[in-house]
């Protein structure tokens, strides 16, 4: 059978022998603990707790603050030391829950789980919502809202993304080896919402264990399917994702459930699992410390919260100084200046470059090689389009289909020239949302 | 460690970038044109070397200069030596030097430079210093009286006088010409045009390099093909279509000038058009128009209409039907 796929894309190096070979370790923070109330798409939660509080593990410490919000809670126990601005990972300063750590882990009591054959539609809704789960491949969008669309009988697929075609990242890879029940157990718990629906585990063909485990393990599952993909980035990408494996076509105007669709990802779906099956809140989540200036690459399952640079310390530091620290994947991932910020339920990886290859070079001027236009899964052109935003001309984009561009950043990776095009549409894109927000 | 250096380094995303770069791809399609320049210094002797480095000499000259006054140097990219080495290749061994140094110096000046430089210009600027030249000094552009190698009965190569008359205007004369020889590029023209053989071997570099595709070469070829055997006078006869086919600078052209990456369309639709547009034309100089050639005028104007073909052949976004904006299912 031919391998799925999607039009465009890029094959960069890859780098996930550096970590996908060690099991994932486990990581206890020891220091102060930040919640930042906006960690997702959405409204900011609303503090329940305040200054000199003593909270417990798994205790929630916000409430959603709408319909497309989330809950945050607590990863550890202690003490609410300050509910104020802190830095996060994009710089800006966000409202933040700060938690002085005791150390004791002293974890809140659960209450009584209904088993899953008995629970209703809405009561798992409410329980993912509770939960505070957010799409935690990077984007952060609430987890219930994606999953109550208008009409849940005309789902008729439920995607899990495993594709991982981030380069570097291996936390979904070790994921699926690990803990593959959980992975599957979150699947089935989505599908008792969608009667309709067929689940797919999509996994890229870089991960031959990854299928051939999880094709072993769903043989007898009458409504899942592990489809194969073909590895290329942005092969994870939602709407490359949906095409690769049903054919359907979405643009930026639409959602998934548009054509039948719902995607989530791995570690999405295991915080599922975790909360409609095990009752357990989202506080942790697997994060990929790698990079060739890491001393130790590996995978560490996190509490959601701590700093970056306790984790870093907690794997043993850098094995020579980086000239770049991103946080989540070379493609998609923030440049981190400094690593005092904590991590949240969006946190993929901590990627340490010794070497920061985009600085070293310049940019020069368009040769219309068409590279750019060769690679973009969005079918636009990435090269007229950074030429529009750069001039501000604000008709021509929306004209060729600036909107339509998903940021993947193939064309600035592939572009001989250098220029920064994924950047320059980026920042057009993000003028002309906030425009359109405030009409 | 200071802690200057110690500093992280902060940039927008992407954080990694493919090692294929624009000096790259140029210095790629030099090693791709040495083939034919070979040959094309073997079978004119000499003088063709001093053409083309007096050519090339003026286009990166003219470049750096230019550069001087505006303090940017631009000649590392490569693609002025491009531009000298492909106009010196379509010029006639017996040109001046003089003129091919002036030919070089209205192609980037003129051509590439007053439009804003690499990337900017609309006409490949090589063909723009040639077309320039034509009509500047159409008898030197036409004199392809020359010595040159050929191989005597015994295998052995002698200098030999050749005759002014190119196959194509052999061929538009009624004459009978030797494919084969037009082939190998035993015969009269341009420097680096004669030998369909080094000009595809070059071009196999690059398409195995992936710096250029079929898509323009290929839907040229085949329009032209079929506009031959259409109008050409002498039907679909197989020796006639190939001596057409290696004839003139066709095959130069369709390599290597009509794939320049700035003056060509951006999209693949476009570009089978653009091939197909260039086929048409350079059928129509050949068969109809007064003189034998005709592929540098076809390429220049297909110049001029790549604004307007990249203007219908604009892509349907992904998730959007054909033409609409209607969502799709």
């Amino acid at each position: 059978m031919a391998k799925l796929t999607f039009v465009g894309g890029i094959h960069p190096y890859d780098g996930k022998d550096l970590s996908k070979d060690k099991p994932i370790r486990e990581v206890l923070p020891k220091g102060e603990m930040v919640y930042p109330l906006s960690q997702h798409i959405g409204a900011p939660a609303q503090a329940v707790v305040s200054k000199g509080d003593r909270v417990l593990a798994g205790q929630k410490i916000a409430e959603s603050g709408g319909f497309v919000s989330a809950a945050v809670y607590a990863s550890v126990s202690g003490t609410v030391k300050a509910i104020e601005p802190r830095r996060v990972v994009s710089g800006d300063m966000v409202m933040s829950i700060v938690l002085d750590n005791d150390g004791l882990y002293e974890e809140t009591q659960m209450g009584e789980l209904k088993p899953l054959e008995e629970m209703t539609r809405e009561e798992i809704l409410t329980a993912i919502k509770e939960a505070g789960i957010v799409g935690m491949g990077g984007a952060g969008f609430p987890t219930h809202v994606k999953l109550s669309p208008k009409e849940p009988d005309k789902i008729e697929y439920v995607i899990a993304n495993c594709a991982e075609c981030e380069p570097y990242l291996t936390s979904d890879y070790r994921r699926m080896l690990e803990e593959p029940e959980k992975l599957i157990g979150g699947m089935k718990v989505i599908l008792r919402l969608f009667d309709n629906a067929r689940g797919i585990l999509a996994v890229e063909d870089n991960k031959p264990d990854c299928i051939a485990l999880l094709r072993q393990l769903t043989k007898d599952e009458k409504r899942i399917s592990v489809k194969e993909l073909q590895t290329k980035y942005p092969q994870g990408g939602e709407r490359t994702l949906i095409y690769a494996t049903t054919g359907r076509k979405i643009n930026s105007t639409m959602l998934p459930a548009d054509v039948g669709c719902v995607v989530n990802n791995v570690d999405t779906m295991v915080a599922v699992y975790r909360a409609v099956v095990e009752g357990k809140p989202l506080t942790e989540r697997i994060v990929t410390l790698t990079g060739d200036a890491m001393k130790d690459p590996c995978n560490y399952r996190i509490r959601i919260g701590m700093s970056y640079e306790e984790l870093l310390e907690a794997a043993g530091g850098y094995r020579v100084q980086p000239e770049k620290v991103i946080c989540g994947g070379p493609m998609m991932g923030m440049a981190l200046f400094d690593l005092k910020v904590p991590t949240t339920k969006t946190s993929t990886a901590l990627l340490a470059l010794s070497k920061d290859e985009v600085s070293a070079m310049e940019p020069g001027p368009c040769i219309n090689c068409g590279r750019c236009v060769e690679v973009c899964p969005g079918r636009v052109i990435p090269s007229r389009l950074a030429d529009y935003a750069e001039h501000f001309d604000e008709e021509k984009f929306l004209e060729n289909d600036g909107m339509e561009c998903c940021e993947c950043g193939c064309c600035s990776f592939i572009c001989p020239a250098k220029r920064p095009l994924t950047q320059e549409i980026k920042s057009m894109r993000k003028i002309l949302l906030a425009k359109k927000k405030k009409k | 460690m200071s802690e200057d250096k110690r500093r992280l380094r902060v940039s927008s995303n992407p954080h990694i970038r493919s090692h294929v770069t624009t000096s790259g791809i140029f210095f790629a399609v030099i090693v791709a044109l040495l083939p034919a320049a070979g040959y094309g210094i073997y079978n004119f002797g000499p003088r063709a070397i001093a053409v083309i480095l007096v050519t090339i000499a003026s286009t990166v000259l003219t470049e750096f200069l230019f550069g001087l006054c505006r303090k940017k140097t631009t000649i590392t990219d490569l693609s002025a030596v491009v531009t000298g080495l492909l106009l010196a290749l379509n010029l006639p061994v017996e040109l001046p030097l003089w003129m091919a140094a002036l030919g070089g110096v209205f192609a980037i000046l003129v051509a590439k430079l007053l439009f804003g430089g690499l990337g900017q210009n609309f006409m490949n600027p090589a063909l723009a210093g040639r077309c320039f030249l034509l009509i500047s000094f159409p008898k030197q552009m036409a004199d392809f009286t020359t010595r040159g190698a050929s191989f005597g009965t015994n295998g052995a190569f002698t200098w030999d006088a050749y005759t002014g008359a190119t196959p194509l205007a052999a061929l538009k004369a009624g004459e009978s010409v030797n494919v084969m020889d037009m082939i190998v590029g035993r015969t009269g023209g341009c420097i680096g045009e004669t030998s369909m053989i080094a000009i595809v071997l070059g071009a196999c570099i690059l398409l195995l390099l992936g710096i250029i595709d079929l898509r323009i070469p290929g839907s040229y070829i085949v329009s032209f093909v079929i506009f031959a055997g259409l109008f050409g006078g002498r039907g679909f006869d197989p020796a006639y279509l190939s001596a057409q086919l290696a004839g003139g600078g066709l095959m130069l052209g369709a390599f290597f000038m009509a794939t320049d990456y700035v003056t060509r369309p951006i999209t693949a639709k476009g570009q089978y058009l653009y091939g197909i547009f260039l086929g048409l034309m350079t059928g129509i100089f050949r068969f109809f128009g007064p003189g034998a050639e005709g592929v540098s005028y076809a390429i220049i104007l297909g110049n001029l209409l790549v604004p307007l073909i990249d203007k219908v052949t604009k892509p349907t976004a992904f998730g959007y039907k054909r033409g609409g904006k209607s969502h799709e299912k």
